[in-house]
């Protein structure tokens, strides 16, 4: 006897249902109810439909024509308003009673729409059936678009407008994009990568309401104030098992319709399947389990013993140029192990994780070729010990010799290309070897492979090694520290050429080997990109050492230091009583002069450093900088004021000198003096920056030290008027500031370039002076202020304090 | 366990940390770049340096006096170095930062 079997939803899982159930040769009367207008398409396809790679018509699984031949009764349109299981009848919007034997629920899932105010507004829409997609399809070119949720969907939504010239702004609460799929490091590659099709992407961003006007969606307002005005909102923050109609007829629902392995709900005669349903705690929003569960949901049906196990899934984003895949388990555990393999210049990123000698998670971006290879592995349980050393090259390279780099770039032909900036090849580069250029710096010379952005560099050196055999000596290059192999100069050569202006930029592109760096490299990274990117790069003070964070110096016993500027070594009776006040005030254990023409109060604790700012700032004094790796002092005598000797107001150009100065970050402490004669009462000849006045104008010399080392300045140039000595002094502070190592005092880095470079690019070249000190000055038009008194301010002055303090309470 | 509010996760710099007062010395609570917090003590073993103005990288901090690295997961001295720093429960809920503080009560008792 022919069985009544009624569907409700028309989806991918049910699609694939009813076929197995067709093929199986069942003998069953249908009827497919269906709330949207349609039959069953793929929707998962939606994303290539948005970006115009696919149509409507070619993602269409089930046409009508496919549900008549197999005699389904198809009401399409119709919402399904009750289901009597008592008396076995499904009741449709249309008014329809339609009895049956079996009932299957296939109502899929609700996009979750986050209750956020406004978002009942028009113009906010979820990304889930057609209707959507053609509402995104509609948004003309030049209108703005803000999407939240940067999961699979959020991005693919966004990739798709992108395609068509909308502006698009993902915003994403958490840290990376795609964070249940990606670790971080390839959601960065994936976030750049977007960005590149001109996608905004603001992650950890929180948004807190939805702005409107005459009813209509006008802009997203975030937690921090910013506004990001758009024409349509699409929300894809997720999805919620649709289980309305189950829960109205009294099946057991959880988060889903509860199912058993048979795909049968709480009631027998009820089967459910796809994203509406809840197996063992799990619901599903991918479409490899769905699949499965249309194919036990149809051999119940059918009789046939079947049960449904729920398996590692994989995942690919449907957006063309990001290649990406994620499958597993790829969180950090114990016992846990990681082999990652990165090569930041081609965008590629594997990392593969292992337990017990087997993959259990695997995230690849930009070669993705071998995902499935590594997903095949992962799922049989494969025991990687024994090709685990070539493991991550994927199964190109298993089972045959050892991978030697060294052979594969004796491999190359002489065609390939090496140095993709200046389109060296290999054949050019040994030419040039043969030709006599037996190191880097002689290759750079004569080709230019690797002298451009540098990521080339150790192809170069292999090139070299190949053709020279034990000729070559391998430099060895002393790397920042052990979160890296590349040395400074690499580094700082690379966040110019690459552009990188963050430090998540450099963490990822550079292949750092540590999340966010350590107390050796993060203070040098975070200098590298406020000296090259002033404008672009905010100054990170959890990157600072302790006296550059809090504006003080560190004594051993956890006190410290408070130095104010005296502007070239000059004070006032006003400013020596503020002094003397906030010593006695804030209980100084010893003031002290300094070498440096300025006055020290020590053993200051912390929680009075505010405290004391403010009190000097109020007498009109800033911080003196006697902690920084930056200006500190400018030291100068009395000059034509008041000496017999005097030949020029050396006071008043230290006084220039030290304002134009003050504030700079440089990669090691900077100290200048002016001295107003050849008698050099200043002791100007052993400062970073000396100036000796002259009766023809100003002896400029750089390079000296009284430190560690003593050494005496060497002569730069001779400038005739002041004006050109405070132009020619910035011009070699930026230069050193550009250029030099950090922690590299300006004598070390000279005796590094040699002085003859330093006076090409300073004195020689007039043009490239004055650039050099117009990138100084804007530079100093942000970092020239004072930051005793931000940080002296009352919100700011509360993290100077204990964040609680339990010993009062007890007390109590 | 019992677990007392201490202050809002904001209140303490990413990649940083406040100290804590209580009648067991400083405690220095760290937020590291993944928001997860970590107590410890606020003092180096070495040279007594006060760790919650080291720098805070991974789930570790460096000493500011002498470049000492600790795990704040289980407080142990990294690298060549050889010392021990106490380490007590702390957690986020709600972005709220919590500590277990009965450890620290029982040594000031």
């Amino acid at each position: 006897m022919t069985q009544k079997l009624v569907v409700i939803g028309a989806g991918m899982a049910s699609g694939r249902a009813l076929e197995h159930l067709f093929e199986a040769g069942a003998d069953w009367d249908v009827t497919l109810f269906n709330a949207e207008p349609r039959g069953n398409y793929n929707r998962i396809m939606l994303s290539p439909v948005l970006s115009g790679e696919k149509t409507y018509q070619e993602i269409v699984t089930h046409d009508e024509a496919w549900y008549q031949e197999r005699g389904v009764d198809t009401r399409f349109g119709t919402r399904v308003t009750e289901v009597d299981r008592a008396a076995k009848i499904v009741r449709g919007s249309d008014g329809s009673e339609i009895a049956y034997d079996k009932l299957l629920f296939a109502t899929g899932s609700n996009p979750f729409i986050i209750p956020m105010p406004g978002h009942d507004l028009e113009g906010v829409i979820a990304y889930r059936d057609l209707e959507d997609t053609e509402r995104m399809m509609n948004m003309p070119a030049g209108s703005k678009v803000v999407v939240i949720g940067g999961g699979l969907l959020g991005l693919e939504a966004a990739a798709g407008m992108a395609a068509r010239g909308v502006e698009v702004t993902v915003v994403h609460i958490m840290g990376h994009l795609m964070e249940r799929q990606l670790d971080e490091p390839a959601g960065y590659l994936l976030r750049r990568a977007l960005m590149d099709k001109g996608i905004t992407v603001k992650c950890k961003a929180n948004s807190k309401e939805i702005l409107g006007q005459d009813g209509k969606v006008r802009a997203l307002l975030l937690d921090d104030g910013t506004e990001l005005p758009c024409d349509l909102l699409v929300m894809a923050v997720g999805i919620r098992p649709n289980t309305k109609l189950g829960a109205d007829c009294g099946l057991a629902v959880g988060r889903g319709i509860h199912v058993d392995d048979q795909m049968v709900t709480s009631d027998p005669d009820v089967l459910a399947v796809g994203e509406c349903v809840e197996h063992n705690g799990a619901v599903f929003g991918l479409v490899a389990p769905l699949y499965d569960q249309a194919k036990v949901v149809a051999k119940t049906l059918l009789g046939e013993e079947a049960a449904f196990q729920p398996r590692e899934i994989s995942t690919k984003l449907k957006v063309t140029g990001c290649d990406l895949f994620s499958a597993g388990d790829f969180g950090e555990g114990d016992g846990r192990e990681d082999i990652v393999f990165r090569d930041p210049a081609r965008g590629v990123y594997k990392r593969v994780v292992i337990k017990d000698n087997k993959i259990i998670g695997a995230v690849m971006y930009g070669d993705t070729a071998d995902g499935n290879w590594f997903y095949g592995m992962m799922k049989d349980g494969t025991d990687i010990s024994d090709m685990r050393e070539t493991l991550i090259f994927g199964p190109a390279y298993q089972g045959g010799a050892s991978v030697d780099p060294m052979a594969a770039v004796a491999a190359l032909p002489a065609d390939a290309e090496i140095c993709g900036c200046n389109g060296i090849c290999k054949g050019q580069i040994v030419d040039a070897i043969n030709a006599g250029a037996h190191d880097l710096a002689g290759i750079r010379a004569t080709t230019k492979a690797s002298a451009s952005c540098g990521t080339c560099t150790g192809l170069v050196e292999q090139v070299l090694a190949v053709t020279l055999g034990d000729d070559f000596v391998m430099p060895s290059v002393q790397s920042v520290c052990g979160c890296t192999d590349l040395s400074h100069e690499d580094v700082r050569r690379l966040i110019k050429s690459q552009e990188l202006k963050s430090q998540q930029a450099v963490w990822q592109e550079l292949g750092w080997k540590t999340v966010n760096g350590c107390h050796v490299c993060r203070p040098a990274i975070n200098y590298y990109l406020l000296a090259d990117w002033p404008v672009e790069y905010q100054d990170d003070p959890q990157s600072r050492f302790v006296n550059e964070r809090n504006h003080a110096n560190i004594q051993k016993d956890g006190t410290y230091s408070v130095v104010p500027r005296m502007w070239g070594g000059i004070t006032t009776p006003d400013e020596l009583r503020a002094i003397a006040d906030a010593a006695e005030k804030y209980n100084a254990k010893t003031v002290k002069v300094t070498g440096g023409q300025r006055i020290d109060l020590l053993g200051i604790k912390k929680e009075d450093l505010p405290g004391i700012w403010y009190d000097l700032n109020q007498a009109g004094m800033v911080s003196g900088h006697a902690y920084s790796k930056g200006l500190r002092t400018v030291k100068t005598c009395v000059g034509t004021d008041h000496c017999r000797f005097g030949t020029q107001d050396s006071t008043g150009l230290g006084i220039k000198l030290e304002k134009a100065l003050w504030g700079s970050w440089t990669p090691h402490k900077v100290k200048l003096a002016v001295s107003g004669c050849p008698r050099n009462c200043a002791e100007a000849t052993c400062k970073d920056v000396g100036i000796i006045c002259v009766d023809s104008g100003y002896e400029v010399s750089v390079a000296g030290a009284a430190g560690m080392d003593v050494k005496e300045t060497e002569f730069l140039a001779k400038v005739p008027t002041e004006a050109e000595a405070l132009e020619l002094t910035c011009a070699f502070i930026q230069i050193y500031r550009e250029n030099a190592k950090y922690l590299d005092r300006a004598y070390k880095w000279v005796a590094k370039v040699g002085l003859d470079w330093v006076k090409e690019q300073v004195v020689d070249d007039l043009a490239n002076r004055n650039a050099l000190a117009e990138r100084f000055e804007l530079s100093q038009s942000i970092y020239r202020k004072d930051p005793w008194a931000d940080l002296a301010a009352p919100q700011q002055a509360e993290r100077f304090a204990p964040v609680a303090d339990f010993t009062l309470e007890a007390a109590e | 366990m019992s677990w007392t509010d201490i202050a809002a996760l904001e209140d303490i710099p990413v990649r940083g940390a406040r100290i804590v007062k209580t009648h067991a010395g400083c405690i220095a609570v760290f937020r590291t770049d993944d928001n997860e917090v970590f107590a410890t003590s606020d003092r180096c073993p070495h040279k007594g340096g006060p760790l919650s103005e080291g720098i805070v990288h991974g789930k570790s901090v460096t000493c500011p006096l002498h470049n000492w690295v600790f795990s704040l997961e289980t407080g142990e001295a990294q690298g060549a170095d050889e010392g021990q720093i106490a380490t007590y429960p702390a957690r986020v809920e709600n972005g709220r930062v919590l500590m277990d503080l009965s450890e620290i009560n029982k040594v000031a008792a």
